[in-house]
C-alpha cells in the first residue's frame, strides 16, 4: 500500500465498491437484482402505456393451454393458455414491491424502537426489549398468515403485516449500536453542550449506525419476498387474476406431473431473486464490518 | 441455579402474558365475524345468534372476553368454534406428530449444519468456504413449497418414498418395528424440507465461531502434537464452538413451526402447523389464541432447555 492511500481514510462507499469489485459472486448478484428491477419496471411501464410484451398476462386461450416451452411461448402456458413468461414478468414487480415496502415499514419501526430503547435505556429499554422477546416467540410466518387472512389479502395489507411482524431483528441491532455509540466521546460532548436527545440521536448516532442498518435492510428484502411467495402459495397472497410468482406455482401444482414448467420457472425466479439479495447483503455486511 | 430458574420462569410468565394479549387482539380486532354462518344470514334466528354470542362470550366487552378466554384456556373449557371440542385436546392430539417432525428436523439441521459449518471454517477464505457460504444462502433462499414439489417428484418417482400423512393406509404391518419404519419413511421428506433453512442458519453461526476458535493456541498445540485434522476439528475445536448450535435450537423452533404451516399442508401431515392453517381458514379464534400460546410456551421451554444444555456442555458457563 502506498503512503498516499494510507493517509486518506477510505470512505464507506469506497470500501463497499472495493469489496464488490473483489467478489465476483456479489457482482453477479447486484447485476441480477438490477436486471430483475429493470424487467419488472419495464413491464410495468409498457403495460401502463398499453403495450403488453410478450403477451397480455391475463389473455386466456384455451386452444393453447398447458403448452410446454415453445418458440412462441418461451416458458410455456398455463391451464388457461396464459403465457407464463408474461405472468412472471408482472409477478416480478409484485415481489420487488413487497420486498421494498415491507422492509421500509419494518425499518421504520425497528429503528425507532431500537433507538429509543438504546438511547434512553432503563425502564423504557426493559419494556421495549421484553416486547421484542415476546414477538420472537411467535412463529413469524404463521403470525403473518393469520393477520393477512383475517384482514383480507391485498397488496397493501400484506406489505404492512410483513413489515409489522419483521422489525424485531432491526430493533435489537439498532439498540446494540446505540448502547455502544451512546458512550463515545463525541456523543458525550454533544450532551454536555446541551443538545436535545432528538438532535443527538438523528445527527450524531444514527449516521454512525447506518451501515449495519443498511445491511439488515438488504437482507430483509428476500425474507419479505419469500413470505409473500408462501402466502400466495397458500392462497392468501395478492389475489388473482394478478399474477405473482407464488400463485403461478399454486395454480400449477394441480398439473405437477404434466406441466413441470408451471412449477420450475416461477420457483427459480423466487430462488434467484432471493439468493441475489442474500449474497449482495452478505458482501455488504462484510464491507461494513471491516471498517476498523 | 435455583435463582436462575425462578427468574427465567418469572420472565416466561411475563412474556406469555404479552404474547397472549398480542394474539388475542390480532384475531379479535380484525374485521369480519367469527360466526360459522354469514353475519346477516336470515335463516339463523336471533335466538341462536344470541346463544352463540353468549357461549363464546362475544356479548362482553373486549377486556372481559380476553379474561374469559384465558380463564377457559387454563381450566380446559375453551372450545373450538368449528367443532365445539375442547381446544386443548385438539392441540394435544397433534402434539406427538408435531414433536416428532420438529425433533427430526432439528436433528437433521444440527448434523448437516455442523458438517457444512466446519467445512467452511476449515477452508476459511478459500473457494471451498465461498462454495459453502453459497450453499448456505441457497438453502435459505429456497422456497419450501417449491423444493417440496421438486423433491416429491424425484423421490416418489425414483425411490418410492411415501409422502402423504404419517403412515401408509390399508396396510397391516406384521409388527411394531415395520410400522415404525413406515412412519419414519413418511417423516423423512417433510422433516428434510423443514430442516433446509435450519442447516443453513446453523452452518453460518458455527462457521463464524469456529473461525475464531481455530486461531486459539490450544488448536495449534493439538496440531503440533500430530493429531489428525479431523480429531482437531471435531473433538477440540467443535467443543468450544458449540454455543451457537445449542442456543440455536431455541431459535430454530419458531421458524420450524412457521415452516410447518406450508410443509404440513403439502404433505398432509397432521401436525400443529396444519391445525393452525385450518383454524385460520375457519376464523376459529379460540384455537388460534390457544395455538399461539402453546407454541410460545414450547419456544420458551426450548430456550430454557438450550440454556441448561449449554451450561451442561460448557463448564465455564454458570447460570446465575
Amino acid at each position: 500500500m502506498s503512503s498516499a492511500t494510507a493517509k486518506t481514510p477510505e470512505t464507506p462507499l469506497g470500501r463497499i465498491l472495493r469489496r464488490f469489485r473483489a467478489d465476483p459472486m456479489a457482482r453477479v448478484s447486484v447485476f441480477i437484482i438490477i436486471l430483475f428491477a429493470l424487467l419488472a419496471g419495464g413491464t410495468a411501464l409498457l403495460s401502463a402505456m398499453g403495450v403488453n410484451w410478450p403477451y397480455d398476462p391475463n389473455l386466456t386461450s384455451l386452444e393453447q393451454k398447458l403448452l410446454p416451452p415453445v418458440p412462441s411461448h418461451w416458458l410455456g402456458t398455463d391451464n388457461l393458455g396464459r403465457d407464463v413468461l408474461s405472468r412472471m414478468l408482472h409477478g416480478a414487480s409484485i415481489s420487488l414491491t413487497v420486498g421494498l415496502i415491507a422492509v421500509a415499514v419494518s425499518l421504520g419501526i425497528g429503528v425507532v424502537v431500537g433507538a429509543v430503547a438504546g438511547y434512553f435505556g432503563g425502564k423504557v429499554d426493559q419494556i421495549l426489549m421484553r416486547s421484542v422477546d415476546a414477538l420472537l416467540c411467535f412463529p413469524t410466518f404463521f403470525l403473518i398468515l393469520t393477520a393477512v387472512a383475517l384482514l383480507g389479502p391485498s397488496l397493501i395489507n400484506i406489505v404492512i403485516v410483513i413489515g409489522l411482524v419483521s422489525w424485531t431483528g432491526t430493533a435489537r441491532l439498532v439498540r446494540g449500536e446505540f448502547l455502544t455509540l451512546r458512550e463515545t466521546e463525541y456523543v458525550k460532548s454533544a450532551r454536555v453542550l446541551g443538545q436535545r436527545a432528538w438532535t443527538i440521536i438523528t445527527r450524531h448516532i444514527l449516521p454512525n449506525a447506518a451501515a449495519p442498518i443498511l445491511v439488515t435492510a438488504v437482507l430483509g428484502i428476500p425474507d419479505a419476498i419469500l413470505s409473500e411467495a408462501g402466502l400466495s402459495f397458500l392462497g392468501f397472497g395478492v389475489q388473482p387474476p394478478q399474477a405473482t410468482w407464488g400463485n403461478i406455482i399454486a395454480d400449477g401444482k394441480t398439473y405437477l406431473l404434466d406441466a413441470w414448467w408451471l412449477i420450475l420457472f416461477p420457483g427459480l425466479a423466487i430462488l434467484v431473486a432471493s439468493l441475489s439479495f442474500y449474497l449482495a447483503g452478505d458482501a455488504l455486511r462484510e464491507a461494513a464490518e471491516s471498517r476498523n | 441455579m435455583t435463582s436462575f430458574l425462578i427468574r427465567r420462569l418469572g420472565l416466561s410468565v411475563v412474556l406469555l402474558f404479552i404474547i397472549s394479549i398480542i394474539s388475542f387482539f390480532i384475531v379479535t380486532l380484525t374485521p369480519g365475524s367469527p360466526y360459522p354462518w354469514g353475519e346477516l344470514n336470515p335463516k339463523i334466528s336471533a335466538e341462536v345468534k344470541a346463544n352463540f354470542r353468549k357461549k363464546f362470550h362475544l356479548d362482553r366487552p373486549l377486556h372481559e372476553q380476553y379474561a374469559l378466554i384465558m380463564r377457559d384456556l387454563f381450566t380446559g373449557d375453551l372450545r373450538s368454534i368449528k367443532d365445539d371440542r375442547p381446544v386443548m385436546s385438539r392441540i394435544t392430539e397433534r402434539l406427538p406428530a408435531t414433536l416428532a417432525l420438529n425433533f427430526t428436523a432439528i436433528l437433521i439441521s444440527l448434523s448437516f449444519g455442523t458438517l457444512l459449518g466446519v467445512y467452511a471454517a476449515r477452508h476459511a477464505g478459500q473457494w471451498r468456504d465461498m462454495a459453502g457460504s453459497f450453499v448456505a444462502f441457497l438453502f435459505i433462499a429456497l422456497p419450501s413449497f417449491w423444493i417440496s414439489y421438486l423433491l416429491a417428484i424425484v423421490l416418489v418417482k425414483g425411490f418410492h418414498v411415501p409422502i402423504l400423512g404419517t403412515h401408509s393406509y390399508g396396510i397391516e404391518f406384521p409388527n411394531g418395528f415395520a410400522a415404525g419404519l413406515d412412519t419414519l419413511w413418511h417423516l423423512l421428506l417433510p422433516a428434510t424440507v423443514l430442516a433446509i433453512g435450519g442447516i443453513a442458519a446453523q452452518s453460518r453461526y458455527l462457521r463464524a465461531t469456529m473461525i475464531g476458535t481455530l486461531r486459539e493456541d490450544y488448536i495449534r498445540t493439538a496440531r503440533a502434537k500430530g493429531l489428525a485434522e479431523e480429531a482437531v476439528l471435531y473433538k477440540h475445536a467443535l467443543r468450544n464452538s458449540i454455543r451457537p448450535l445449542v442456543t440455536g435450537i431455541g431459535m430454530l423452533l419458531p421458524a420450524l413451526i412457521s415452516g410447518a404451516v406450508i410443509v404440513e399442508n403439502i404433505f398432509a401431515y397432521p401436525g400443529m402447523g396444519r391445525l393452525g392453517y385450518e383454524a385460520v381458514l375457519e376464523r376459529d379464534y379460540p384455537t388460534l389464541v390457544a395455538l399461539n400460546f402453546v407454541v410460545a410456551a414450547l419456544v420458551l421451554l426450548g430456550n430454557l432447555l438450550s440454556d441448561l444444555l449449554y451450561a451442561a456442555v460448557d463448564p465455564r458457563v454458570r447460570l446465575e
